[in-house]
């Protein structure tokens, strides 16, 4: 499809209705029955669905922060009596349990792929738009079973988010709900994949042929296998360490001829996966972002969307590089190894073509933009402190350190976390119909960027010092590393202020978002904002590739 | 899986769609019933003499009983799917009701079984598994929870084709919109198909 003219940033006119979406209510407006609140929860409407998940996974990640904050705070010495050794291994269990199972692992796909990938493909909804609540049902009820086993029985988990065993079976906390609760959670996460596979091979408009589709349901499709093809094995494994602790069924105790080392094969054979889960699709959400400030076609598009499936692939096959330290054979320690890092390959594919994609460019710099960079930044950091790791011998110098705490934060926050953030910055006015404080946005990013860095670079740092992660105490010649890296968080938690405020502001009283504010030309842009409950008034037929530019009409890279 | 069906009038019918998403979600239920194998197939590759020798108490009549029952309940599920295909609204119900009575005669003797090994002593946490070899534990750990998720799949099977034989007779599902019907016969042929891999694992692995 084309837009003939892009539409002027800031406010224009009374709507910010689109050439496919000219007028009818809004998702906004409840036209059924019910009202409020009510309406919502049972809307099968997959962009109230998409909503509803942003608030309730954003709701947890700012719980998380607190918990993040409240542990960097704890290795000051006037604040280390805060809590106790106990609470302190409760805080950072309860912290990577949120953040990994009710924030990342949920954060893009059921927000952005709910809300976005219809619109994308020219769809009016998913294939199935009651499995798409039911999992949104699913979600929160997993939640909260997490949250009562944070209060009940013997208080919360003190394992850490691995669960690892015969810890686990032998701490007197409560495991086994919580496990219970990251089981529902598998549930949510395996039936949004298979709800997002079947939307893709069933209804893409006419027309949109597989290499015409955007790149953000491409990098959907990758993840969606790797949500059925992994969570299964996850659910397993904790169903495994709930009969455990509850019957002794003995395949992990030792004792009993179990084997503690199978558990944490399991274990990663979901676990490392997951990690894909979280960062392929903040990927193809930066895909979608750059060609569109860049006003110039994606660099690559099928060598893009083809690594994306090569990440789902190989980053299925490496998840002992966890383990290299847990007694392994040495030559399954050398294949995982060396799988290690092959995966590095599609993603230094996709970074390489981001760059390229902005070469030549005729850059409109916007906040959505800065973020973008912000991420491929912050991710190449945590990328290549992740290739380190895959080499044997540097990963058994960092193996339980800060260094490892480091590189995942800067894969998952960096990463992930920060495409988050310019995700909702580019789609914010698509969502709502209203746009926030260009300036504001830009004014919360430097307390972002230099708290993250001092934070988790510091990190880095402290772990190659041998700081050993998970640890209440530390010893004296640390001091400095904690404190910058305690005083980093602060600036970042003030960036998360800002940043967030502005836009519950401009969901409330921001001026209203045309339809198209960024000039961009996937389908979400050609429907109204914030869109018509339908979509599309009609259904677009498509004739070209995702990334045509009005300015340079010959840049479709297919030709077609 | 069955969204299909009952879609808001909107959305358009994808009976193709609908037995995609189904399939999916096998896949899934082959994974989960995967990550059992894999721990036996280690285990037993730890532990060949202790599989051997627990194998050799489980009841093989009582295995292969079930198995013939579970094949049979496969064959009056097929034919009640192509009777509603063809309009036969009482032979598929016919057919339903003989795969769900076969569902129960099933898990009647897997509770038997369960009760007999039980009584043997053959539990977890007993003092008499406890004076066995870890490799033994370990099988009899494994057979408790591969067979009791399995049974869990023909118990939710059990309830899902009674709801489907409701709609059957109600007309909700007819020879025009049957997919639904469809797909709980793909997910009562997988747990079908799961217990074939069951059999010899711990009836016949002696």
């Amino acid at each position: 499809m084309t837009l003939t003219a892009r539409e002027p940033l800031g406010p224009s006119g009374p709507s910010g209705s689109g050439p496919l979406g000219l007028s009818g209510p809004s998702y906004l407006d409840d036209i059924g029955p019910r009202h409020g609140l009510l309406a919502w929860i049972t809307s099968t409407d997959h962009k109230r669905v998409g909503v509803l998940y942003l608030y309730s996974t954003l709701t947890f990640f700012a719980v998380g922060v607190l918990l993040g904050l409240l542990m960097r705070l704890v290795q000051l010495s006037p604040f280390h009596h805060l809590v106790t050794a106990q609470t302190y291994n409760a805080l950072f269990t309860v912290h990577g349990v949120l953040m990994i199972f009710l924030f990342v692992i949920p954060g893009l796909p059921p927000v952005f792929g709910n809300f976005m990938l219809p619109l994308m493909i020219g769809a009016r909804d998913v294939a199935f738009p009651r499995l798409n609540l039911a999992s949104w049902y699913f979600f929160m009820g997993g939640a909260l079973i997490v949250l009562v086993a944070l209060f009940t029985g013997g208080g919360p988990p003190d394992t850490g988010w691995t669960f690892y065993v015969p810890f686990s079976l032998k701490t007197g906390t409560n495991v086994t709900l919580a496990v219970f609760g990251a089981f529902i959670l598998g549930f949510s996460s395996m039936l949004t994949g298979i709800n997002f596979i079947t939307t893709i091979h069933r209804l893409r408009a006419p027309g949109m042929g597989w290499f015409r589709m955007p790149l953000f349901p491409w990098a959907l499709y990758a993840t969606s296998w790797i949500q059925v093809l992994a969570t299964p094995i996850l659910a397993i494994t904790l169903v495994l360490v709930m009969l455990e602790r509850l019957v002794g069924i003995g395949i992990f105790d030792p004792a009993k001829g179990g084997d503690p080392i199978l558990y944490q094969h399991l274990f990663w054979t979901y676990s490392h996966p997951a990690v894909y889960i979280m960062i392929l699709p903040a990927m193809g959400a930066i895909t979608e972002i750059l060609p569109t400030f860049a006003r110039r076609t994606v660099f690559g598009y099928k060598a893009i969307a083809f690594s994306s499936i090569a990440i789902a692939g190989v980053g299925s096959l490496v998840w002992a590089h966890h383990m290299f330290t847990s007694g392994m054979s040495q030559f399954a320690i050398m294949l995982f190894s060396l799988l290690t890092m092959v995966v590095a390959v599609p993603s230094a594919i996709k970074v390489f073509n981001w760059t390229a994609t902005l070469y030549k460019g005729s850059i409109d710099f916007q906040p959505p933009l800065l973020y973008a960079l912000t991420f491929i930044f912050l991710f190449s950091i945590g990328g290549l402190t992740g290739v380190m790791q895959g080499a044997l011998a540097v990963n058994v110098h960092v193996h339980d350190t800060y260094f490892i705490v480091g590189h995942f934060h800067y894969v998952m926050f960096g990463g992930t976390g920060f495409a988050f953030f310019s995700a909702l910055l580019y789609w914010f006015p698509k969502m709502f119909g209203r746009m926030y404080s260009r300036r504001t946005a830009y004014v919360a990013w430097p307390f972002l960027f230099v708290g993250f860095n001092m934070l988790y670079f510091t990190m880095l740092v402290l772990g190659l010092q041998g700081m050993p992660r998970r640890y209440y105490n530390h010893l004296a010649v640390f001091n400095t590393g904690h404190v910058v890296a305690t005083v980093g968080s602060w600036f970042l938690a003030v960036g998360l202020l800002i940043f967030f405020a502005n836009l519950v502001r401009a969901r409330f009283r921001g001026a209203p978002a045309p339809a198209n504010p960024w000039g961009g030309v996937t389908l979400e842009w050609a429907t109204s904002s914030p869109p018509i409950t339908e979509n599309f008034e009609t259904i677009p037929l498509v004739t070209q590739g995702p990334y045509v530019f009005p300015e340079f009409p010959d840049s479709d890279e297919e030709g077609a | 899986m069955n969204q299909a069906a009952a879609t808001p009038a909107h959305a358009h019918r994808d009976d193709f769609g609908a037995k995609l998403g189904m399939w999916l979600f096998l896949i899934t239920e082959m994974l989960l019933f995967s990550g059992l194998f894999l721990a036996y197939a280690y285990m037993r590759a730890r532990y060949p003499a202790e599989f051997h020798h627990a194998g050799g108490e489980m009841n093989a009549v009582l295995g292969v009983t079930n198995t013939l029952v579970l094949l049979t309940s496969s064959l009056s599920m097929g034919l009640a799917i192509l009777a509603i295909q063809r309009g036969e609204r009482s032979r598929a119900l016919l057919g339903l009701a003989v795969t769900i009575l076969l569902g129960l005669v099933f898990l009647g003797n897997k509770a038997f079984e369960w009760t007999a090994e039980i009584h043997h002593g053959n539990y977890p946490g007993s003092k008499h598994l406890a004076t066995l070899p870890p490799g033994e534990q370990v099988f009899f750990g494994l057979y408790y929870t591969m067979t009791g998720l399995h049974g869990l799949h023909v118990l939710v099977g059990i309830t899902m084709l009674t709801v489907m034989a409701v709609l059957v007779a109600r007309g909700r599902i007819n020879q025009d919109r049957n997919v639904m019907l469809e797909n709980g016969g793909l997910y009562w042929h997988l747990v079908d198909v799961v217990w074939i891999f069951l059999l010899p694992l711990f009836y016949l692995a002696a």
